[in-house]
């Protein structure tokens, strides 16, 4: 720990964190313009995407460095509730499959 | 367990408790509103999710050149936001006040930048006749999601530049602590994790090819 009122460099070990996250951001955009699937495209987006928001949240918002209870009690529910929502995909599908209504 | 501690008289006096979480009531109040923003963006991507998935004509504009190119810029500006943000808050923890100061005002100029660059695609997109609920190339709704969901993390930015103005204030002023600029900087990484789902699902999905 640095001395009162003064601090040393104090970004440099989050660089290597920063730098990740760049490429993540890159390789979203490389693989969207690839000839891949909606599903697929939808599926490794998604994924990159999840990776670059795993490592924000353990580093940059230091939630590794937190009692491991505060972690277990905010990142379960959140993935519950956001797994719950996956429950409207039937309804967007028939939707779909019963035009005219759609319109 | 009981509460409280009984003395010799027979007076109950309550007993001190710490935090089960090991940290500041602050922090653990901007965690609890951390997660339930993030359930209300992830509702605002399951909608959009909805309805893309039940159109058949849903446009696909973002070209490179313009949109894509912007968007990329503006994703390195965030995320150089979230560092300079983690700068400020391991020199507050370490009582450097001027050191703090430059990084928090560097955070706000990087937030003001992605703002304008915001600002500028919804009006390339409304040049081009996006409306709430009319387009030039399909489904109506495109432009009900796109504003909708870029707008409330617009809001999120220029919300969280004003807070951290705030925050420098009265962290250089001695009215707030090194806490403060903690929790700030946690709403700040927040607004970056939400921006990593906003570019894949509605810019990068959406590739005018």
């Amino acid at each position: 720990m640095p001395a009162k009122g003064k601090s040393g460099n104090t970004i440099a070990r989050y660089i290597p964190v920063y730098l990740v996250l760049l490429a993540i951001s890159g390789l979203e955009v490389f693989v969207a313009y690839q000839h891949f699937s909606a599903v697929m495209l939808l599926t490794i987006l998604l994924s990159l995407a999840v990776c670059g928001a795993a490592l924000a949240v353990m580093y940059f918002m230091h939630l590794l460095q937190e009692r491991r209870s505060l972690f277990l009690t905010l990142i379960p529910a959140v993935i519950f509730v956001l797994l719950m929502m996956n429950m409207l995909w039937s309804d967007s599908f028939r939707l779909l499959h019963m035009k005219p209504f759609a319109h | 367990m009981s509460d409280f501690a009984w003395d010799s008289h027979g007076t109950a006096s309550a007993v001190a408790e710490g935090s089960p979480y090991g940290i500041a009531s602050r922090k653990l109040t901007m965690w609890l509103f951390i997660i339930s923003d993030a359930v209300t963006f992830g509702a605002l991507l399951f909608g959009y999710g909805y309805l893309r998935a039940a159109s058949s004509d849903w446009p696909a504009p973002f070209k490179f050149n313009s949109s894509i190119l912007n968007v990329m810029i503006m994703t390195v500006v965030l995320i150089t936001s979230s560092l300079t943000m983690l700068g400020a808050v391991d020199s507050a923890k370490a009582g450097d006040k001027a050191k703090t100061r430059r990084f928090l005002w560097s955070t706000i100029l990087l937030g003001v930048i992605f703002a304008a660059l915001h600002i500028r695609e919804w009006i390339a997109m409304l040049d081009e006749g996006v409306r709430l609920f009319q387009n030039p190339w399909g489904s109506p709704l495109f432009g009900a999601t796109f504003f909708s969901i870029t707008g409330l993390h617009l809001l999120h930015v220029i919300s969280g530049v004003i807070a951290i103005a705030v925050i420098s204030r009265g962290f250089s002023r001695g009215t707030l602590t090194a806490g403060h600029v903690e929790s700030t900087g946690l709403y700040w990484h927040f607004v970056d994790v939400v921006w990593m789902f906003v570019v894949p699902l509605i810019y990068l999905l959406n590739i005018s090819r």
